[in-house]
């Protein structure tokens, strides 16, 4: 088949099988596994080139590190060490030593049932990240316990590759030439070890160091060409260069483009950035789990299913017992132990890899290897099901029997709270008493209840959570009040609002300035800064009691809100296309400065706007 | 003893040469009211149950401001469409202001001659005020002719200043002692154009 053909296939697949998918609330991920199993191991309209397009796919797991990591300040990485090293480490150690322990058991040879215990007690980062990310859990305290480990597991995918070649039981295979991507072939492999060390560190810094000062200059040169696909262009440049650099000196490509993400988190061109790789990593790891469904082989499958999807349910069932145990150890929240442990319990992409090489290095026999290739398929194909049954029977549950549950909600009005503290309770009261419908979420009990004694109808729950905003009848309602007091998870709940239910007017409580901005990119209709209104109340009382006449006062004040609407306006496309830079800040500068002529009531031409009206004509004029 | 109530809308205060000083006078007279509108209400959130019981409490009312097209600043008009209301200030329960004094107490940039029949405005200030009279006269009390000052922006300047003053000042006094000539000043155009000769002698002056 010509590529277009093929292309044709995959996106028609998905097409069809994503959208039906999520309107059944399976998320996109079960959805494209599903297309893959039809149009491969079913329909049989792909075939051989599955395996090649995993491997090109599985760059948008690359990417997707990337992603992460421009989301992850320094800051917080540093802060998610004890969790990276200890959660991430045991998991692995354990996970590794109890399944090669029963590989042993079943009298494999030590080496094997290493080499196979590495590989397995690795987890699916393409499909827990994209799952969490699609549900908005990637904040909780679940979500981040699970990315640490997936990061460690990463960056232990390092030495397991330097390892497996020692593991050899048999004549070694020599490579298939389509396991390039982390063969540890690489152009360092004649150097000494220290030195090899010293290439690694170095190359480190100079990513560091790139990302810090070099990247800024360039990308600022690129985006002054105002060429959009130019700088697509560039973002996929660094990746892609970034990936090949790492791969050179034997490191995970993923790794690299995470620490550059890291690196560029706090640079202006984070967003664009962003909106520019996120189309591909959709697309390619989409591609990616469309491959992994259609490369199970049926004929293996029903030639032993009893020992196949024994193997897939032995497998979940012992990650899942040491990653609940360290969820205990590492004190957890109950709620998020579940997620934490169902999620990562399926064995990951880099299984394949992974036996590809410990096949070419005569660690593992081919038909273990085959077999146990489709076991992980099929341990990467249950795991949607068990989010679904973390979300739809244990959660819901276990809020039950650890503070209150998550109320069923029965009521559906025309507008929805999210988040009643002292702020969204003044909306809410003012949208109540105007006569209009109102329903309420929030996750702090005490709230809810005193709501509730003084009868408004409240529901307990975090109201960022997709499932409970259905819930609350986002479908029918007109409006949709943000004003949670997460500014991140504000905007992400506005994003997800804003696209999943497209007639919804939005309404949305801004941290600052740039978040109206973000707020209104992500859909909002209206961003108020939360305390912009209430600071110049105060201001315009305090001049007052400095003497001021009070309506003097109030007209200060109207010309301070006006000027300042006005310099939020002036700076929002600036923003959007360029984040903070130099021209930014004077702008910001030079408006700062106007503004004090602005409260001065002389002739000045910006101070007009608080001393124009109700002026009589110039004396003499006689006219008048 | 009568009260006065003098409303004050002027929504610039700070620039004011002829209202502010006017407003200071009524301040400090014993048996008058002044109520700076626009620095109670600088939102114009007027309470109306507040104002009208100030009416309640007070036998005159007048609104001091400065003329703006030949009519009140927004917020005395505000002030009329909100606390006039109906059950209250008219209707046929509507008596709460029967009786009462009203009158205009107003500056205006244009001279005295631009206020004629062939002036620059073709009509008496007096004429021109005609929807405060009906307003007063629907609410069932008693117009007076406006206390007026022409040319005020220039007053300073010509050294009238301080008899305009004197004026308003004698005006309110004798408004509070009642000693005004009620019949003869509705019969004028202006009560400040006839202030001599509608003022009533002091009894107790008489007397001596
Ligand atoms: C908006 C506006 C409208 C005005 N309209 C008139 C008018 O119709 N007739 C007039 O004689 N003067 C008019 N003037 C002049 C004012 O009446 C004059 O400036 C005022 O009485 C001065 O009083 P003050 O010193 O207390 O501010 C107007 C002035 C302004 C600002």
């Amino acid at each position: 088949m010509s590529l277009l053909q093929d292309a044709f296939v995959y996106l028609v697949a998905a097409v069809i099988a994503v959208p039906i998918a999520k309107r059944l609330g399976l998320g996109s991920v079960l959805g494209y596994l599903i297309a893959g199993i039809v149009i491969g191991p079913l329909l049989g309209v792909v075939g051989s080139e599955t395996e090649k397009v995993k491997h090109f796919a599985e760059f948008g797991v690359v990417m997707m590190l990337f992603l992460v990591g421009l989301e992850l300040q320094p800051a917080m990485l540093w802060k998610m060490r004890a969790k990276l090293l200890g959660l991430g480490g045991l998991q692995v150690l354990l996970s590794t030593a109890l399944i090669g322990g029963l590989g042993v058991a079943f009298s494999l040879p030590w080496q094997t049932a290493l080499a196979i215990g590495m590989t397995l007690a690795l987890s699916s980062t393409a499909i827990v990240l994209q799952t969490l990310n699609e549900k908005g859990q990637m904040k909780t305290v679940g979500g981040q316990s699970s990315f640490s480990v997936l990061l460690f597991q990463d960056i232990a995918v390092i030495p397991m590759l330097a390892i497996l070649p020692l593991l050899a039981v048999s004549h070694a295979l020599g490579g298939d030439g389509s396991h390039t991507a982390q063969t540890g072939h690489n152009v360092l492999s004649a150097l000494p070890g220290w030195l090899q060390a010293l290439v690694i560190l170095v190359v480190i810094a100079a990513i560091i160091g790139t990302g810090r000062y070099l990247i800024r200059p360039v990308f600022r040169f690129i985006a002054e060409a105002k060429l959009r696909e130019i700088f697509t262009a560039a973002a996929l440049l660094l990746v892609i260069g970034i990936a090949l650099l790492m791969e050179a000196v034997g490191l995970s490509p993923a790794l690299g483009t995470f620490l550059a993400g890291v690196v560029l988190s706090d640079s202006e061109y984070r967003h664009e950035l962003e909106s520019d790789i996120d189309p591909f990593k959709g697309l390619l790891l989409g591609l990616f789990f469309i491959s992994v469904g259609a490369g199970v082989d049926f004929e293996l499958l029903f030639g032993a299913p009893g020992t196949i999807f024994g193997l897939a349910f032995g497998i979940l069932s012992l990650k899942f017992i040491v990653l609940y145990i360290l969820a205990v150890g590492f004190r957890l929240p109950t709620a998020d132990r579940w997620l934490f442990s169902l999620g990562l319990a399926q064995a990951g992409e880099f299984a394949f890899v992974l036996f590809g090489f410990a096949l070419s290095a005569g660690a593992i026999p081919p038909d273990l290897a085959k077999m146990l290739t489709l076991v992980v398929a099929i341990t990467m194909l249950i795991t949607p099901a068990l989010f679904i049954l973390h979300d739809r029977v244990i959660a819901p549950r276990l809020v039950e029997k650890n503070e209150r549950k998550a109320d069923i909600i029965d009521e559906t009005g025309p507008v929805v709270v999210a988040g009643v503290g002292r702020y969204g309770q003044v909306v809410a009261r003012l949208l109540m008493s105007s006569g209009y419908k109102v329903i309420v979420l929030d996750h702090d009990p005490q709230e809810i209840e005193a709501l509730g004694r003084v009868g408004i109808k409240t529901f307990y729950g975090d109201a960022s959570r997709p499932d409970l905003l259905h819930a609350a009848g986002l479908e029918e309602a007109k409006l949709f009040v943000a004003a949670i007091d997460n500014r991140d998870q504000q905007t992400l709940m506005v994003e997800h609002v804003a696209k999943t239910y497209p007639h919804l007017k939005i309404v949305a409580r801004a941290f600052d300035r740039h978040h109206v901005y973000e707020l209104e990119i992500a859909g909002a209709h209206v961003a108020e800064r939360e305390l912009f209104e209430s600071s110049i109340t105060m201001g315009r009382k305090a001049l007052v009691l400095l003497g001021l006449h009070p309506f003097l006062a109030e007209r200060k004040s109207r010309a301070f809100r006006s000027h300042d609407l006005e310099t939020l306006d002036q700076l929002r496309d600036r923003w959007i296309t360029e984040g903070v830079d130099q021209h930014y800040l004077d702008t910001i500068k030079s408006r700062g400065e106007q503004l004090l002529d602005v409260m001065k009531l002389d002739n000045n031409e910006v101070a007009r706007q608080a001393d124009d009206g109700w002026l009589p004509p110039p004396k003499g004029d006689a006219n008048s | 003893m009568k009260k006065v109530l003098i409303l004050y809308g002027h929504p610039r205060n700070d620039r004011s040469e002829m209202n502010l000083p006017m407003s200071a006078i009524a301040r400090s007279l014993d048996g008058v009211t002044l109520v700076d509108l626009y620095a109670e209400y600088p939102t114009f959130d007027i309470s109306v149950e507040k104002e009208q019981q100030r009416l309640l409490d007070h036998d005159i009312v007048a609104f001091q401001h400065p003329l703006y097209w030949y009519s009140v600043p927004a917020l005395l008009k505000e002030w009329q469409d909100l606390v006039l209301e109906h059950g209250f200030a008219y209707g046929s329960h509507g008596t709460a202001l029967a009786g009462k004094l009203f009158f205009n107490a107003v500056t205006c940039g244009a001279s005295r001659s631009a206020y004629r029949h062939d002036g620059a405005y073709r009509r008496e200030l007096r004429d021109l005020l005609a929807p405060f009279e009906e307003t007063a006269r629907l609410c069932k009390m008693r117009f007076l002719p406006p206390f007026e000052i022409y040319a005020s922006g220039h007053a300073r300047e010509d050294g009238r200043l301080e008899k305009h003053l004197a004026d308003y000042h004698r005006l309110l006094v004798a408004l509070v002692n009642d000693r005004v000539d009620l019949e003869r000043a509705e019969r004028g155009n202006s009560l400040a154009e006839d202030l001599d000769n509608i003022l009533l002698p002091d009894d107790s002056e008489a007397a001596s």
